[in-house]
């Protein structure tokens, strides 16, 4: 038995080095102040001076955060609808269909995703006209399509798991399909469209084969531009980049944490 | 009683009787939309779709925009229509061998990355699941960063560690276990790490939550009855925890298959992947009917037998 549990603390451990030595190494590498990326040339704040002037990252990034918002609010609604129409409406008629093609996004592979709808774009351009062109539009269109998978999962499981009985409650004292949505079945679901909002976000920023598959000459993504600087070499600016972008996740990921420690002790105090 | 509205009456015995519909079921106006609006978007742009890749599988590449033939073609004073079916592209990718040895390494490359995540990934989950409080918190937590963390950095991260200056070679030379710096990136040993890394979280999540769910007085009974360690881990343990195993499998292994960022940064230019294949044939060679057909026979030799596996698990884990 003790035996084991050294077998298991080791294994585990040497895990979550490996997982964590290119992060740590990325974050200590930002604030090297040599140009030569491997070799320290001590302690500097000046990549991320330059991250900031650099102003083809600066517009990719903006850009970026504009079509994960607008794809992550979209992805939202339509995830949403899908997820309660699956576990909320008995049967109807699709609903095998619909249910497939829902988690059929999570797993496919991106290329094809990507080929498929940028194929789908141009014969439906050449049909009706629209849409004119490629670019922003036709990212957030495929990026809500595989967003919205996400949160349908999310909440299908949330309203799975979840009690029937306030909703059968608020039912039985007469209250409307919309007004039983908006006021008890939305805010019971309240942290699985959060949750699934955050995914979508962060999925959206992050993905560059589709968007590269999508995007007009014109419109780059932060990642599509990560890449192609990434692909000559290692760029300091980058270091400090992604320092950021995980201190960002690093506070989410604490304050998401917080908070579920709280409603544990709630829990238990009940 | 007799206030409430007639609907929610009804509702109420239906619910009562347990019928299939429930009380959002049968007496909503906007149940149509809710439906609708979503599985009309998926059939617009992840339908349909397919639907157009297949057709212009059988298209010949050609140069005008957009890049290929068309299918049908009518001749006004003939009244003649025409529909040409150009097998051209699958000719070539059975001729070709190329094709094959892509699809073969794909499929290799992903499925040892995909055993070697679950070795990595399945004491970690462990680990997790038997902890306790706030040291279960912390580990999860320390989990779920790198999957909220951008992949493409990632992968980026591992670029500066293998190079042929980087920091494992420094480390290597320095402990005396090599005399001259390795060259390890742009090697397939790079792009098994770079995918073992990015997936792991993929692999571990899924896991944890069988894992955390499992009745531990079951291991204690088989060990009481007898069983060495060893034999309770692969008789009690594995079997429980196997719809994680499935599910983290197919989240890792389906995805790797059509992987294009890892090769791209972290392997040589004999690193052959599907994936990358589809790539530059849609964006080198600007031949959008041969990319087609790669995905067209990717989806079906690869995804679509592994979907139905997957759907068939899922059915008796519903049951």
């Amino acid at each position: 038995m003790q035996r084991r549990s050294y077998f298991l603390n080791i294994s585990a451990t040497l895990g979550f080095i490996f997982l964590y030595i290119p992060i740590i190494s990325l974050i200590i590498y930002s604030f090297n102040k040599s140009k030569l990326v491997t070799v320290w040339g001590g302690w500097s704040w000046q990549w991320y001076v330059e991250l900031f002037k650099n102003d083809q990252i600066m517009d990719a990034a903006m850009l970026s955060i504009k079509i994960a918002f607008i794809s992550a609010c979209l992805a939202v609604v339509l995830g949403t609808m899908a997820g309660f129409a699956l576990t909320r409406m008995g049967r109807f008629r699709g609903k095998m269909l619909l249910s497939g093609w829902i988690s059929a996004p999570l797993v496919m592979p991106e290329v094809i995703t990507g080929l498929s709808l940028l194929l789908l774009f141009v014969a439906m351009e050449s049909m009706f006209g629209w849409p004119a062109g490629r670019g922003t539009l036709t990212i957030i269109i495929a990026h809500t399509t595989f967003c919205m998978a996400y949160v349908a999962v999310i909440v299908q499981s949330r309203l799975s798991d979840m009690d029937e009985s306030l909703e059968e409650a608020a039912m039985d004292l007469g209250a409307k399909p919309s007004t039983l949505f908006f006021l008890v079945t939305l805010p019971l679901i309240a942290p699985a469209i959060i949750s699934g909002w955050l995914l979508s976000f962060t999925l959206s920023l992050d993905d560059l084969v589709i968007a590269s598959f999508v995007a007009g000459p014109g419109d780059s993504t932060l990642p599509m531009v990560i890449f192609s600087k990434v692909r000559l070499g290692i760029t300091p600016e980058i270091n400090a980049l992604a320092t950021l972008m995980i201190a960002v996740v690093a506070v989410g990921v604490v304050v998401a944490m917080l908070q579920l420690r709280r409603t544990e002790k709630s829990r238990v105090e009940e | 009683m007799s206030k409430l509205p007639g609907y929610a009456l009804v509702g109420r015995i239906l619910a009562r009787r347990n019928l299939t519909f429930n009380r959002f079921a049968a007496f909503n106006p906007g149940r149509k939309a809710v439906i609708s609006i979503p599985f009309f978007w998926l059939a617009v742009f992840f339908f349909i779709p397919f639907l157009v890749v297949f057709k212009i599988s059988f298209s010949e590449s050609d140069i005008a925009i957009p890049p290929y033939t068309s299918l049908f073609t009518w001749d006004a004073d003939e009244a003649y229509a025409t529909l040409t079916l150009y097998l051209g592209n699958y000719a070539y990718l059975i001729e070709d061998s190329f094709y094959l040895d892509a699809y073969l390494s794909s499929i290799k490359i992903a499925a040892i990355s995909t055993i070697i995540t679950l070795i990595v990934g399945f004491p970690m989950a462990y680990l997790i699941a038997r902890s306790q409080g706030s040291k279960r918190l912390i580990l999860l937590s320390l989990v779920i960063l790198p999957f909220w963390t951008s992949f493409l950095l990632r992968v980026y991260a591992w670029m500066a560690l293998l190079k042929k200056n980087g920091v494992v070679n420094d480390m290597l030379m320095a402990l005396g276990m090599i005399d001259e710096p390795v060259r390890m990136l742009q090697t397939d040993f790079a792009v098994y790490i770079g995918i073992v890394y990015t997936y792991l979280p993929f692999m571990i999540l899924p896991l944890y939550a069988v894992l955390e769910k499992m009745d531990l007085t079951l291991i204690e009974a088989a060990e009481d009855l007898g069983c060495h360690p060893i034999q309770s881990f692969f008789l009690v343990t594995v079997p429980l925890a196997m719809p994680g195993i499935v599910a983290g499998c197919l989240l890792v292994f389906i995805p790797v298959v059509g992987e294009y960022v890892i090769p791209a940064l972290l392997g040589g230019s004999d690193t052959l992947m599907i994936g990358r294949v589809l790539w530059d044939e849609f964006s080198l060679n600007r031949n959008w009917p041969m990319a087609s057909a790669v995905a067209i026979v990717m989806l079906v030799v690869l995804v679509l037998p592994i979907m139905f596996l997957r759907n068939r698990v899922g059915n008796k884990e519903s049951i």
